[in-house]
């Protein structure tokens, strides 16, 4: 019910191996920094895709979640406990978190939610720069360790202080929460988020708990996000307010809307080709949300299912002017 | 006493511009239900176009105000035309995401023409008054008196000509409006024209005082969003209240609170009110 | 089987419905008629949870459901059509249909998230509920197509089947063949008795009167939020009462 034509698995399948492959032909260790970059905030951008995409829930709070995750893991890191333990552990803090805010908030509607949201996310931004007992105030957290090896029979130890081990522990994640929002997505329970955007008074009366739904989306979203932020920070090997900054919101939402709104590969796309073809352009990076800005407003106007939207729109096009020709012939 | 009375002072100078700008928002919420993120940074966009006619033209301060306020109302009207009509039709959803797609443009235009850097545009009128101990500038009492000559006018417009009139039939039933033959396109024009220029009124009239930046219409933008809520949506009462109140609470708490965490606190009521109220205190439904 | 009882809701300066009592039992088909604006829709939404009654209250199988929430009042087997069709419209018509199943089944977050055996067997009993719904709407061949590629009368047949695929005890339609020409009218009223003839009690708003006297077992008329008239569809037709409320219009259309 929920299969996709071949040529589309084909393509997954030479973009998975072009990235496992991409640490020996990367040209440089700055681009690669950028890539991997890219690698965490193509996680986030998919858990804001989940709660935005799919739920319709416009959260400008995105930001705030990856930073909780971030400043998780840097805290208790620097306290001494393994990024292994402190990974989960901060992405289920910022998971709680969103409970909480969601719980607060999701009864609100439309703008009123994207303006609640927007406000906890400066108030996190405030927080993060002032608090300085915990978070370091405006310079943050630096100098954290790299993640301890995890013991491996026959290979021995997996070390994680080069940055392509930092690549593949990225990769990894992003292919676990892909993978997790792939079965949440294609499914009936995927469907009842799509109903809760798409008709919330039809998908109440058909017996959706609404609310309960919205907060699941949420908290999940959140705690994608927590885990984005998470890896980020022990990949700086620091963190700083600007992890929390609403303008990182502004830049996962560029991503899900260019790359395409709820569909699944469209964030990570657009969380990929933008910042690199900036790197490529750097000529432009002055201009870069003037171009951004322009770009969302014209993408939300003509293609509001984004690059990989209109792809897909192509591809049934096509399927069925096939479809016709041979029904004809 | 006197120190007191300073800070009623100070709230009342900065509960005008919220005022002005909360006035600004809630006409086009109220009008198309449409939340724009951007108009925090209309304000801005106002400040910099003050600099531009005043200064860089050299066209003095009013003539400077004037032509900022012009041109204002110019670019909001472009701003409907463009980037929130098309959305008309569409989920709700791609309208905030087309107003945070203006909020980045609009930043980032000012970034890229006038710079990062804080802008002064010089004080016309730096004298000083004593008045009951306490001491003004001439130009902040005239942020105060131009906001009340802007509210009276406002309202004489709205209560007073046909095309106030119409706004305000728009504000409170648009189907209904529309069922009575009202070109709903033209009003919605009309305002965002009318609440850019606003805009553009209050910005001109502070910017003397403070420093331009291209981010400071930012956190205004989303103080005027907590006011307009609170204060419901397209009620200009409420809104003029709202803004006042929020600079009162702010100077006087200013004492009392600390500095650092003063928005903290308006954010967070905001968050708290709306968990216990959806819709807002006054609110006459959803967006 | 459905039971109001003194129902009353006030608008700002207009009462609605007032102090309306009626029930529906096992196995009937009921129709609500009454002029536009009597109160009709109003009190499907009172039933449904969607507004809260002024006043009054409202049973299903002798269970008190006033104030419950909607999705609550639907997940005991209450089931409803709107006026103007509600649709999933950004969905293929399958998946309206599998959203109308969800809550009977146990395809939450962990169960998906996780493949249970669980989500197995419900995933597929969803799917199978699906397709028969869709083939007792004889909607089966477009199971794949975007709602927006559906005519008018497959729309409605649509909204009809997401509030049925669930299996209801009772459906609740408002005006379901609003808009629609003879001949489609003519077809979604055998569907509603094949409906009735499968076991589900039916309650039904509609203004097509013709359609109504042949279809109906019993008739509540409703004017300015009053019951007026009760009984067979003999009985209301020949009602003064009724005569007068509908004076102007055709009662005989
Ligand atoms: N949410 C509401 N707020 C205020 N008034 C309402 C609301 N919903 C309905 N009304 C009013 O209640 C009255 C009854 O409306 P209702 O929709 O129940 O009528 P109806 O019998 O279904 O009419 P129709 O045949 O046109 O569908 C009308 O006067 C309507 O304007
Ligand atoms: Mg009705």
């Amino acid at each position: 019910m929920f299969t996709k034509p071949i040529h589309t698995k084909l393509l997954y399948i030479v973009i998975f191996v072009a990235a496992l492959l991409l640490p020996w032909y990367v040209p440089d260790a700055y681009i690669f920094q950028v890539v991997i970059t890219s690698v965490i905030f193509g996680i986030a951008a998919s858990g804001m895709n989940l709660i935005l995409g799919y739920t319709g829930q416009a959260t400008l709070a995105h930001g705030a979640f990856f930073g909780i995750g971030a400043y998780g893991v840097a805290i208790m890191t620097e306290a001494g406990i393994s990024f292994w333990l402190a990974l989960p552990a901060a992405a289920l803090i910022s998971a709680a978190v969103g409970l909480v805010v969601g719980v607060l908030t999701l009864r609100t509607k439309g703008a009123y939610f994207a303006i609640v949201t927007l406000c906890f996310g400066v108030i996190a931004w405030i927080v993060a720069g002032n608090w300085i007992e915990l978070t370091g105030g405006h310079n943050g957290i630096y100098g954290l360790g790299d993640p301890t090896p995890i013991p491996f029979p026959f290979f021995g130890p997996i070390e994680f202080t080069t940055q392509t081990s930092m690549y593949f522990l990225s990769l990894a994640a992003l292919l676990v929460v892909l993978f997790a929002l792939y079965r949440l997505v294609y499914s009936v329970f995927g469907l009842s988020l799509m109903a809760v955007r798409n008709n919330e008074p039809l998908a109440d009366a058909v017996g959706i708990n609404t609310f309960a739904t919205k907060v699941i989306s949420f908290v999940a979203g959140n705690f994608i996000a927590g885990i984005a932020g998470g890896i980020y920070a022990i990949m700086m090997a620091s963190v700083s307010p600007s992890a929390t900054s609403y303008l990182l919101t502004f830049n996962f939402l560029i991503f899900v809307i260019l790359g395409g709104m709820a569909t699944l590969p469209g964030p990570v796309f657009g969380a990929f080709a933008i910042p690199v073809l900036m790197e490529f352009l750097q000529f432009l990076q002055d201009y870069r949300h003037l171009i951004f800005g322009a770009l969302l407003i014209a993408v939300i106007i003509y293609f509001p299912q984004g690059f990989v939207g209109g792809l897909r729109r192509l591809n049934q096009k096509i399927a069925a002017r096939r479809k016709q020709k041979t029904s004809e012939s | 006493m006197e120190l007191f009375l300073q800070q009623v002072f100070n709230g009342i100078m900065f509960g005008s511009t919220y005022a002005i700008v909360a006035l600004g928002l809630t006409l086009v919420m109220g009008i198309l239900n449409i939340p724009n993120f951007a108009h925090g940074h209309l304000y801005m966009l106002g400040g910099y176009l003050l600099f531009f006619f005043a200064i860089t033209l050299g066209l003095g301060y009013w003539a400077g105000l004037v032509m900022a306020v012009i041109a204002m109302a110019v670019v909001g009207m472009i701003m409907e035309r463009i980037v929130y009509r098309p959305l008309n039709e569409q989920p709700h959803i791609n309208a905030f995401i087309a107003a945070v797609g203006s909020l980045l443009f609009l930043e980032s235009f000012a970034m890229v023409v006038w710079g990062a850097q804080g802008l002064r545009v010089e004080n016309p009128y730096p004298q000083m008054i004593d008045f009951m101990g306490v001491t003004m500038s001439v130009q902040r009492l005239l942020v105060i008196i131009g906001a009340i000559v802007l509210i009276l006018g406002l309202h004489f417009f709205m209560k007073k000509t046909i095309a106030g009139a119409t706004i305000e039939a728009v504000a409170q039933n648009r189907e209904g409006a529309m069922l009575t033959g009202i070109n709903v396109n033209r009003v919605s024009s009309m305002t965002f024209a009318i609440s850019a220029a606003t805009a553009a009124v209050a910005a001109s009239l502070i910017s003397p005082i403070f420093m331009l930046s291209p981010a400071m219409g930012a956190i205004l933008g989303m103080k005027a969003f907590i006011i307009v809520i609170l204060g419901g949506m397209g009620s200009i009462p409420g809104a003029i209240v709202g803004g006042y109140l929020l600079g009162l609470i702010e100077a006087l708490g200013g004492g009392y609170i600390s500095a650092d965490y003063k928005d903290v606190f308006a954010f967070g009521a905001l968050i708290l009110i709306l968990a216990i109220k959806p819709t807002g205190l006054f609110g006459k439904g959803e967006v | 089987m459905l039971r109001v009882e003194n129902l009353t809701k006030r608008f700002e300066g207009l009462v609605a419905v007032h102090e309306l009592n009626f029930n529906v039992t096992q196995g009937e088909i009921l129709a609500i008629i009454g002029p536009n604006g009597a109160g009709k829709s109003t009190v499907f939404n009172l039933i449904t949870g969607t507004l809260k009654p002024s006043s009054g209250r409202i049973f299903l199988e002798d269970q008190n459901i006033t104030g419950l929430k909607p999705y609550q009042i639907a997940s005991r087997g209450l089931s409803r059509t709107f006026q103007t069709t509600s649709l999933f419209d950004q969905l293929r018509v399958i998946d309206n249909m599998l959203i109308g199943y969800k809550y009977r089944t146990q395809l939450g977050f962990w169960n998906t998230l996780f493949h249970t055996p669980r989500w197995r067997a419900h995933q597929k009993e969803a799917f199978e509920r699906a397709m028969e719904t869709l083939n007792f709407l004889g909607l089966a061949q477009k199971s794949e197509q975007f709602v927006p590629a559906l005519s008018q009368e497959e729309q409605k047949r649509l909204a009809i089947g997401i509030a049925l695929v669930s299996k209801p005890k009772i459906l609740l339609l408002d005006e379901p063949t609003g808009g629609l020409i003879q001949e489609e009218t003519d077809r979604v009223t055998d569907l509603i008795r094949k409906i009735r003839d499968q076991g589900t009690t039916v309650c039904v708003i509609e203004h097509k009167m013709q359609m109504i006297m042949g279809l109906v077992d019993r008739i509540v008329v409703l004017n300015y939020g009053e019951k007026i008239a009760e009984g067979s569809p003999a009985e209301v037709k020949s009602d003064q009462t009724v005569i007068r409320a509908y004076l102007g219009e055709e009662v005989d259309a």
